[in-house]
């Protein structure tokens, strides 16, 4: 006699498997980076340009058992989000992933959640500062540093030429000044001349070299948000977009148009942190012109600058840290540098010969490397970046493009910024 | 005897159990089979809901994680920010501009696909292909046509002499800009659905009409319409649902991805993100998905009632023309 029709049994078992066919499909936990001959693949998550790509080839061939892959993302928001949803989900994250000093703050309230990447090799291997920034209370260092932003002004001495102005590097460094007025003076001079290019690209990009500038802008040491009341970020806000109002070309920072206009001559000057320069020659390629002036307004000034972190995520932790050691070390950085400009935090780096005698073609073969040594040594401040900089400085970046785009008059824009930054709280 | 009486008693009891095996077989098996998908659902749908319910009534950070129990504090917050209302705005903005004319395009496209044309195959497959293309990649494909002064469209306008369009300033432009996007994604899909709903409908109608002496247009208002009726409640219905939840269009619409220094264009969906990856404040973040949960549901509904009447009403109508 039968216990069970046959169907019964076919259903359980068929029921069974399903569910657990749902069960393993979402556990599928192997491990994708490692094969079984020892074979590691890494994976680094940059944005902009860190100027890695031959490196990583160089490192390849030396250690024939490491495969990286590498991620760049476009823009240093988008690196941030996507670090934070991953540190947020538990899993996804690169084996190394650069982060800037703008959002590094914010990710050092989680520093458990990085590995700590303290070692006597890399001891002294940066400059104070840089270093500082990336320990946490616990005294566990989490990043390496990889470049900094010493700022200088980026000029297109053909367009110069046009509006009757001095090209050469070192009259055009005399003609700027050191100071944010003679700056949108030389700018008045230049609009004035009829070339019908704007002096600078945007409001925005001008704000971050102001702010840079300042010691506490959006926060006491404490972490107080002092934004919308402290009477300097106001004053700078207001003569950001007094100069924007006749000389900026109202192009909104890595938008698709500000990409575009580097082909369309957009604007004849704009602040150049070191990175800057592989961007610019980047967009513009093929645009003759640009070079660089050994000055900044409002004194020395420095803008962005990354660092390598390897998050606890990392199933390689050992391996990734020996490859960020590897690419923040001097000599890997002035490689960085020489092919994307990004300047090197390392103090070795900074006094090389390689790096002073450093020329870059596309500026006209300005002495870029012995500029922006002038410029990291002209840098007095450094500014205090809190838990909350990158989302106010953005709300602020906001408030900037509403009234170059129009939408706002400054006092009403100014008015919303000051809701927006209350809203984050 | 009485070991035969034993023997006996058990078979029956034997027989009982089977036959209440062989019940529990007829009226559990169904839902068993059916179960698979209520589990997913459950895992994979309802849990979600419910956590995010649970998460909007608590300080909750992204990273941090669960806080303290604020109660409808989240909602009460988000409700009087007015990136909120903007968003709503914009939601519905470009929800209305995208599904509109992407029904009744689809529609079109559909009856003239439903026609005998030369390489039927070709055409009815070359509609599907906008849908294969990634959203990411048609965002950047426009992004390149939409640029506000570099951009394609508006290079030929100022050939024609026409000022410029700031897309990605003023807000229709950027929200037709968007529409134009979700619409070259989803007509083709659309009218594929329709089509099959054209391709059922019989043929004898068509041929008894135009006996009648009715043309083509006639036949198409009359007869295809009508019958296409519950397809077209079922494309307004996940297209309402599709448009209200829109994402990957806004969010590539710009690098910055927050929907415009004003917000000109930032959707519910983009607000969500805002809150809670660029803030970080999971609660907050979690309450306004509720609160998109809530429109849509509502929403839904009322599409549901008014496209049902409309049905009904013309069914009854073709009914009653055709006993008479």
């Amino acid at each position: 006699m039968k216990r069970f029709p046959r169907t019964t049994v076919a259903a359980a078992i068929a029921g069974a498997a399903s569910i657990a066919l749902i069960a393993t499909g979402c556990s599928a936990g192997t491990d994708p980076g490692k094969t079984y001959d020892g074979k590691v693949t890494l994976t680094v998550a940059t944005f902009n340009e860190f100027g890695y790509d031959d490196l990583f080839g160089q490192y390849e061939d030396a250690n024939p058992n490491v495969t990286i892959k590498h991620k760049k993302a476009a823009t240093s928001n988008e690196a941030r989000d996507n670090l934070t949803t991953r540190l947020a989900a538990g899993s996804g994250l690169s084996d190394i992933e650069a982060i800037e000093v703008d959002w590094l703050p914010e990710l050092l309230q989680y520093s458990d959640q990085f590995v700590d990447l303290a070692s006597a090799d890399v001891a002294g291997r940066w400059l104070d500062w840089k270093e500082k920034a990336a320990t946490d209370a616990d005294g566990r260092l989490i990043g390496y540093g990889t470049d900094i932003g010493p700022e200088s002004v980026c000029y297109r001495s053909d367009l110069f030429a046009a509006a009757g102005l001095p090209t050469d590097r070192a009259e055009v460094a005399k003609m700027l000044g050191t100071s944010w007025e003679s700056y949108y003076a030389a700018g008045a001079k230049f609009d004035a001349a009829g070339t019908d290019v704007p002096w600078f690209d945007s409001a925005g990009a001008t704000w971050q070299g102001v702010v840079n500038q300042m010691p506490n802008a959006y926060e006491k040491a404490d972490g107080t948000i002092i934004a919308t009341k402290n009477p300097e970020v106001k004053e700078a806000y207001t003569s950001v977009l007094e100069a924007s109002g006749s000389l900026s070309a109202h192009l909104s920072q890595w938008s698709d148009d500000w990409t575009a206009s580097f082909q369309n001559d957009g604007f004849a000057t704009m602040l150049c942190p070191g990175w800057m320069l592989g961007v610019i020659s980047g967009n513009a390629e093929g645009v003759t012109g640009w070079d660089v002036a050994d000055t900044f307004p409002g004194g020395g000034g420095n803008w962005g600058g990354s660092y390598l972190t390897v998050p606890n995520q990392s199933k390689h932790q050992e391996e990734a840290q020996k490859l960020a050691a590897w690419l923040t070390a001097p000599e890997q950085q002035l490689q960085a540098f020489a092919s994307k400009g990004t300047f090197p935090s390392q103090r070795a780096a900074l006094e090389s010969d390689e790096l002073l005698g450093a020329t870059n073609e596309f500026f006209n073969n300005a002495p870029t490397g012995q500029i922006l040594a002038n410029r990291a040594a002209a840098v007095e401040v450094t500014p205090f970046k809190g838990a909350h900089y990158f989302a106010i400085n953005d709300a602020m970046q906001q408030a900037l493009t509403r009234v170059e785009d129009g939408l706002m008059t400054p006092d009403k824009s100014w008015e919303q910024f000051v809701a927006d930054v209350k809203a984050l709280g | 005897m009485t070991v035969a009486i034993k023997a006996d008693a058990r078979s029956i009891r034997r027989i009982a159990i089977s036959h209440r095996l062989s019940r529990w077989d007829v009226r559990l098996s169904p839902y068993l089979y059916i179960s698979p998908f209520f589990v997913l659902f459950g895992l994979v749908g309802l849990f979600p809901l419910l956590y995010t319910a649970w998460v909007s009534v608590h300080d909750w950070n992204l990273i941090g994680g669960q806080g303290d129990f604020v109660g409808v504090d989240n909602y009460v917050t988000v409700l009087s920010q007015p990136y909120f209302w903007t968003s709503l705005r914009n939601t519905f903005s470009i929800f209305l501009l995208s599904s509109v004319p992407q029904v009744l395009l689809a529609i079109g496209i559909a009856a003239f696909l439903d026609y005998n044309l030369r390489a039927k195959t070709l055409w009815r497959m070359g509609v599907l292909l906008p849908y294969v293309v990634a959203p990411v990649a048609v965002a950047l494909i426009f992004s390149n046509m939409f640029g506000d002064r570099f951009g394609l469209i508006n290079e030929i306008l100022g050939g024609l002499g026409i000022d410029p369009i700031r897309w990605h300033v003023d807000i229709i432009p950027s929200h037709l800009a968007i529409a134009t996007m979700v619409n070259f994604r989803w007509t083709g899909y659309n009218a594929l659905i329709f089509l099959a709903a054209m391709q059922a409908v019989p043929r004898d109608y068509y041929e008894a009409a135009i006996i009648d002496g009715a043309n083509r247009l006639r036949t198409f208002w009359s007869i295809t319409i009508p019958l296409l009726r519950p397809v077209i409640i079922f494309v307004i219905i996940t297209s309402t649902i599709g448009g209200l939840q829109i994402f990957d269009e806004p969010r590539m619409f710009d690098t910055a991805g927050q929907g415009g220094a004003n917000r000109q264009w930032q959707t519910l969906t983009l607000y969500i993100y805002e809150l809670g990856w660029g803030q970080r404040n999971f609660g907050r973040a979690s309450a306004v998905a509720w609160l998109l949960f809530l429109i849509i549901l509502v929403i839904a509904v009322l599409n549901f009632v008014i496209t049902r009447r409309i049905a009904g009403s013309t069914e009854r109508r073709i009914r009653t023309k055709g006993t008479r």
